[in-house]
């Protein structure tokens, strides 16, 4: 049947029709709904793991075990799982393996913009990128026949615009896969030994998967009328023949690696004007001019952000529409803790006692937005305990009585622990804020460890933060409510001053989870409101000045007030009436 | 038929995800090529939204660049005249009068733009600009806006109410049907 499918969702048929039984990802935008989907289908078994190295070593097991395997995973969590990656292509697979990673150029939602084909080569496993839904489904089903025959797990690469579009998709039969595990200790115990052995045999696998993309439908030459070529793969292919429909050479790779250098030859043979138009760096073009091949690739196209239409034709020297103009500055609508957020009492919090915020990957870096512009670094995940370590370390006992790292939960049971465990065994006197909002917030919502329940929201095992980090040594722990900043702010002062590592659990649930519920909206006696805008400071969506009868007042906006009560806080006059943070009326 | 080019504009949150999916599924079943493009995540949460709808014979790219869009559904006015740009020169606008204030306008970092329908006109785009948001709490529930903006984007395509219907009954939960319908209604006959 034709229906109109995400990438990622197409990519999840694709696991189901292939045989998959086993899935285990960490979430991670543009990648989280294959994982999501997948859990849909009852014959395959998903989880979601700590973190992505987790992950892809639960899948090398399950192939191990004898059954086809995957995990998903953005751009930036196959560095997480790097480690594995590059072993496993030495030990290759039993079942088939398949690994999914979406990168995010644009950056929609990604802390950098890297290129996932630099993996493919370095650990020199193949990998295929589709360019829509049919592809992702197709595609997903070859790469684990490419991974049995080749014995090797296969990449398969997305990108934000493959895996949130929807197209026209036929779906097919799930065919089940099964095989024997066999002990074979030189193939799967990389020790030197071993691994010597297995070198040579990774050597010639990619010479015959060169051989294999030479002949395989992934890569195929679409002929044109006039003398120009374009290499491309992916969503660009879509641009590419968005602006020229039929009328040029195009080959279109989807094996993108290894390269077929022969058929990149007689492709180039075909045309008098050569172009490669792929996005952020230049893997084919640097392939291609290293056979002797001139080909204009990043002289005309940028190497930053993602390309569109009318990027690609004006670099290709066609004309782009003209659009109509908006002859004034609109205000920018950058994303926003929402209404209710547990985030934003801490956040305000630690702005006001001028506190110098290490951060971490979630919802809570735009603590670090106006205005309340409370975090001052962010890398990657679990990098705020490693990097307030190392910051106290070299400043001392001034910074520790004013510093602080600020983690998810999902975040530190990601890789925050390992940080933590430096803080205990090489001794800072670091004060770590665990915000504990009971769910992976910033993917959309899935459970972690600590929250008690598992993918399929079943009840699952439950990590108790605060025994964790008492088990590692650390005797001052407190656990506070974000909506409650006179506790806030007592607890954050008195852990700050103290001369001894501290941990501060920071809980609330996230104000969207479902089973959250509010308080009425609040609202703004007008009368008493002396427009002081003290409630301005929190950045809160629902709150904004109004004028009425030429006077200036705060106003809720009622439609979005969850009755959180962090604004009645920050209020002189106690102009805010409605339920407070407690539960309790507010006067 | 050339692909033609629908953008849904507005501000994370509004419901436009069911407006592209109804929007998907009355294309593809109408035999359209049709691609929907969509971005999650951090987005998501009280930031610009925009959803990118198109169809035809054969649909290549999922985006819809500047100048390409022969329609622009807004949530929100602001957001309409962000994307602006997008529009073909005889591109039309349809939009909710709902203004919803971004973050610098809170702050007091910057102002709220006024007379944004006019200045849209005059800048040459069709503006078919109403107030969604009443017209969805008279159907039932303020979450309506998006079948009101639904309603009042068919006037200008081809396809029947019959088929309208059939598609919103393919995405719409059935407790909320009479309800989405209503909305349906109200905006196409303002």
């Amino acid at each position: 049947m034709k229906q109109l499918m995400l990438g990622n969702k197409a990519v999840a048929r694709g696991l189901y029709e292939a045989g998959v039984c086993f899935v285990s990802s960490y979430p991670g935008t543009p990648s989280t709904e294959i994982t999501e989907e997948a859990v849909k289908y009852d014959d395959i078994y998903c989880e979601w793991a700590p973190n992505e190295k987790v992950a892809m070593e639960s899948a090398f097991g399950a192939s191990l075990a004898g059954k086809r395997s995957f995990c998903a995973q953005k751009h930036v969590g196959l560095n997480v799982a790097a480690d594995p990656l590059y072993t496993m292509s030495y030990t290759g697979v039993n079942a088939g393996m398949v690994i999914g990673v979406a990168d995010d150029a644009g950056m929609h939602s990604s802390q950098n913009e890297q290129d996932s084909r630099h993996h493919a080569i370095a650990a020199k496993v193949p990998m295929l990128e589709p360019s829509d839904s049919a592809e992702a489904l197709e595609y997903t089903k070859i790469a684990y026949e490419i991974s049995e025959e080749f014995d090797t797990p296969v990449l398969l690469k997305m990108c934000t615009r493959v895996a949130h579009s929807q197209s026209v998709t036929e779906t097919g039969n799930r065919v089940e896969h099964d095989k024997p595990y066999e002990k074979t200790i030189s193939k799967y115990v990389m020790t030197p030994a071993n691994a010597k052995k297995r070198h040579p045999f990774v050597e010639e696998r990619t010479k015959k998967l060169i051989a294999y993309a030479e002949k395989s439908p992934l890569n195929r030459i679409e002929k044109g009328s006039r003398p120009i070529g374009v290499i491309t793969s992916s969503t660009s292919y879509q641009y590419v023949k968005e602006v020229f429909g039929d009328d040029i050479y195009v080959l279109k790779l989807g094996m993108v690696n290894p390269l077929p250098d022969q058929l990149i030859r007689d492709f180039a043979a075909m045309v008098e004007k050569l172009y490669v138009v792929e996005e952020l760096d230049p893997i084919f073009e640097n392939h291609i001019k290293a056979l002797g091949i001139s080909v204009i690739g990043k002289d005309a196209l940028p190497m930053i952000d993602e390309f569109s239409q009318n990027l690609v034709a004006e670099a290709l020297g066609e004309k782009a529409p003209e659009g109509l103009a908006f002859n004034e500055e609109i205000p920018v609508r950058p994303p926003i803790m929402c209404s209710g957020c547990p985030h934003r009492g801490l956040f305000y919090t630690l702005k006001k006692l001028g506190c110098t915020v290490l951060g971490d990957i979630g919802c809570y870096t735009l603590g670090a937005a106006p205005p309340l512009g409370a975090m001052e670094m962010t890398l990657c995940m679990g990098a705020s305990i490693g990097a307030t370590h190392g910051f106290n370390k070299m400043r001392g006992a001034e910074s520790e009585h004013k510093t602080v790292a600020v983690i998810g939960d999902s975040t530190f049971m990601h890789s925050g622990m390992t940080g933590l465990a430096n803080v205990a065994y090489n001794q800072t006197n670091s004060t770590v804020i665990i915000l504990d909002n009971s769910i992976t917030g910033m993917t959309g919502h899935q459970q972690n460890p600590t929250t008690g329940y598992n993918i399929k929201g079943d009840p699952a095992g439950k990590i108790n933060l605060e025994a964790l980090v008492r088990a590692m040594g650390f005797e001052r722990v407190s656990v506070i409510d974000p909506y409650n900043l006179t506790q806030c702010e007592e607890t954050i002062k008195q852990e700050l001053a103290a001369d001894a590592p501290s941990i501060i659990i920071s809980r609330r649930p996230c104000a969207l989870l479902k089973y959250v519920k509010h308080n009425p909206p609040l609202s703004v006696d007008i009368n008493k409101c002396i427009g002081c805008k003290s409630c301005m400071r929190i950045g809160c969506p629902s709150i904004s000045m109004k004028t009425t009868a030429g006077k200036t007042h705060a106003s809720v906006d009622a439609t979005q007030c969850v009755g959180c009560g962090v604004c009645t806080g920050l209020c002189p006059v106690g102009a805010f009436s409605g339920v407070d943070a407690k539960g309790g009326e507010n006067k | 038929m050339s692909t033609k080019n629908i953008m849904i504009v507005g501000v994370g949150g509004q419901g436009s995800l069911l407006a592209s999916k109804l929007l998907g599924q009355l294309l593809l079943k109408n035999g359209y090529d049709v691609k929907v493009s969509e971005v999650h995540g951090m987005s998501q949460r009280g930031g610009s939204v925009v959803t990118y709808v198109r169809y035809g014979d054969k649909v290549y790219s999922p985006i819809i660049d500047k100048g390409e869009a022969d329609v622009i559904v807004s949530f929100e006015l602001l957001e309409a005249a962000r994307y602006m740009e997008y529009l073909k020169p005889e591109g039309r606008i349809v939009t909710n009068t709902q203004t919803i204030d971004p973050m610098p306008v809170i702050t007091g970092a910057a102002s709220y733009p006024e007379n944004l329908v006019e200045k849209m006109q005059s800048a040459g785009a069709q503006v078919d600009a109403m107030d969604c948001l009443s017209l969805a709490v008279e159907a039932g529930s303020p979450k309506a806006v998006n079948m009101v903006l639904m309603g009042r984007l068919s006037k200008y395509f081809e396809f029947t109410d019959a088929q309208w219907e059939e598609a919103m009954q393919a995405v719409v939960p059935a407790k909320f049907l009479e309800m989405n319908k209503k909305a349906f209604a109200l905006g196409k006959q303002q």
